[in-house]
């Protein structure tokens, strides 16, 4: 990693990481401080307004019920920050360690690890999610499960890659010379090492979560109601889209922002650790 | 080039094993008796019914040769019978596949008229207005859900200005021109996302290309721009481009599952969302299986097609 003070100022010379970074700022601000936030309460029914646009009283308008949007969306950042981290953490505890044990074990175990990894990658989230919600129901931690099988096999293959090359470099052999274990060249040298593709990857991973999040909630296979998600809040609005299309604007809104934000951030990043990694290739030429 | 071949094919084959294996797994990952699912909700739990059910689906066997025989009845085409219509899930299926193998093809030639063109000119203009735009639409363009994206389609030409239809399906031996238009807005729902994707990579492919020695020689000579671009560079910038596009279709099969949804299309994908609700397993086991198989095969042809295609791949390695 570049010094920690260079690489911050880096960063946040970056428009793009600039945007990413303000935006996910608010989301998790929004999703911690919710019930401050929330002019009202989400299940709070205002039956002289229904299906409203902007007001004053409503800024973002109201529902089929008179319940208001704003504050349904405010809550629903919650919902998309427990699913793009929830569903990034699984595949980090367990994709990580996997390309490890793969890159520093290798024969018949890297063989098999990587072939069921080539395996579940063949299932895209959404139909994992699908599967998983008909085997154990529809609920929050069946949705961030799914997503992060989905994203298991990816941080798999990028660890064991970076591992690879890490392993062939001097410092490496160096420890490995020196007579340190191998757990502990992979946790004092390989894994710091390689950290910079991961960063990377599990902000593009977090952006797709939302995504994948809320197609099921939109199909109704994801997180139920009352609970509401930006997704399930299009369900309900889609209905309604000739009467109220605001209904179905605002939270496509929403989730197209956050997104965008994960993925420039991740874009920016790649940017601005790449050049490293280009370095780390040559000196693997040079040895 | 036949020995590649015969490797690719060789690990083919234990790829498709594992994944057999883990939509079995799926199955029996489920809390409760299986057999008692297979009955479907709100039917009379009669024991004798269940042992015949359980003899019937070998489920009173250890699970390896449960899987085994499982295993032996897919590969014959029988993947049981749905639990709410009691049909053959393999029949279901079959119908329901043309449907949503109609869709993915049109959205995925979508998904290509957009992007290579725009990737071209994106890499042509670069720095410039086109590229600029392009480049910013693109980006928009994969941060955006598909389906919301269908969604304000669906408002724009359904609803606003009523040009074409939002809902339902017309078979294209039936009537081409309708099925057409029934088709072109989910289409290009489904189809966005990778259009953007592919968009990207056709352009710093191109810009790759374009930066080589030969194609400098090309100018030298007086070629015009067009003859250079789409004479010289295309071919080369193509193959990277094609990989892209083959995989993309793994995308666009698991799309369809939440782009038939929203245009009441029935594809395997509603098919299977359906299953759900009715906690019919067998229906979505059966799904599942034939997505991802159709996935692994694309994957294994594009593959061979980028051999074929690009002659610096080592075939012996």
């Amino acid at each position: 990693m570049p010094s920690a003070d260079t690489f911050l100022g880096q960063l946040l010379r970056s428009p793009r990481a600039l945007f990413g970074l303000a935006v996910l700022a608010v989301v998790v601000l929004c999703a911690i401080f919710a019930d401050a936030l929330m002019p009202y309460d989400t299940e709070e029914m205002d039956f002289d307004r229904l299906l409203e646009a902007t007001s004053a009283a409503h800024l973002l308008g109201t529902d089929q019920l008179g319940r208001d949007t704003l504050s349904r969306l405010i809550l629903g950042s919650q919902v998309a920050m427990q699913v793009s981290c929830g569903a990034v953490g699984i595949g980090v505890a367990i994709g990580i360690p996997l390309g490890l044990v793969s890159a520093m074990r290798g024969g018949w175990i890297d063989d098999i690890i990587m072939r069921v990894m080539d395996a579940i990658v063949v299932f895209p989230s959404l139909l994992v999610a699908v599967a998983l919600a008909a085997a154990l129901g529809n609920s929050l931690g069946t949705v961030i499960l799914a997503i992060g099988i989905a994203n298991v096999p990816w941080l798999a293959r990028i660890t064991r890659g970076q591992a690879l090359s890490l392993r062939e470099l001097d410092f490496v052999a160096a420890a490995e010379v020196a007579g340190t274990t191998r757990l502990r060249v992979m946790q004092r040298h390989i894994l710091p090492n390689s950290l910079a593709p991961l960063i990377v990857q599990t902000t593009l991973g977090m952006g797709y979560a939302v995504l994948t999040e809320a197609a099921l909630g939109f199909i109704g296979v994801g997180v139920q109601p009352p609970t509401p998600t930006w997704g399930t809040m299009l369900q309900q609005a889609f209905p309604l889209l000739e009467r109220q299309p605001m209904l179905s604007i605002v939270p496509g809104v929403a989730i197209f922002i956050l997104v965008l934000a994960f993925n420039l951030l991740g874009d920016a990043l790649r940017d601005l650790l790449d050049p490293r990694l280009r370095g780390l290739a040559s000196a693997r030429a040079a040895t | 080039m036949r020995r590649y071949i015969l490797r690719r094919l060789l690990q083919f084959v234990p790829s498709l094993l594992l994944i057999t294996f883990i939509v079995f797994a799926l199955m029996h990952a489920v809390p409760g008796d299986p057999a008692r699912m297979m009955l479907g909700a709100g039917e009379s739990l009669d024991e004798a019914q269940l042992a015949s059910i359980r003899r019937e689906y070998s489920l009173d066997k250890p699970l390896p040769v449960q899987y085994v025989l499982w295993l032996g009845r897919a590969v014959s085409g029988d993947l049981g019978r749905s639990t709410t219509t009691q049909r053959k899930v393999a029949d279901e299926i079959g119908l329901r596949a043309v449907v949503t193998f109609e869709l993915g093809l049109f959205a995925w030639l979508i998904s290509a008229a957009i992007s290579i063109p725009a990737g071209i000119a994106s890499a042509v203009y670069r720095g410039r207005a086109p590229d600029i735009v392009g480049t910013a639409l693109a980006v928009g363009a994969v941060a955006m859900p598909g389906f919301w994206f269908g969604i304000m389609l669906i408002l724009l030409f359904g609803v606003r200005l009523g040009w074409l239809p939002t809902q339902g399906y017309i078979a294209i031996a039936t009537d081409p021109l309708d099925a057409l238009r029934h088709m072109l807005l989910p289409a290009l729902a489904l189809g966005i996302t990778s259009a953007a994707l592919v968009m990207r990579q056709m352009r710093s492919a191109l810009l790759e290309v374009l930066a080589l020695d030969y194609i400098r020689t090309a100018r030298a000579k007086g070629l015009a721009q067009r003859a250079v671009v789409l004479g010289h560079a295309l071919r080369n910038a193509m193959l990277p481009v094609i990989t892209v596009m083959g995989l993309e279709i793994g995308r666009i099969f698991a799309g369809a599952v939440v782009i038939e949804t929203l245009f009441g299309i029935p594809g395997m994908g509603r098919l299977m969302v359906q299953a759900v609700f009715q906690r019919d397993f067998t229906v979505v086991q059966g799904g599942v299986l034939v997505m991802a198989i159709a996935v692994l095969a694309v994957n294994f042809v594009t593959d061979l097609l980028y051999a074929v295609l690009d002659p610096r791949i080592r075939y012996d390695a």
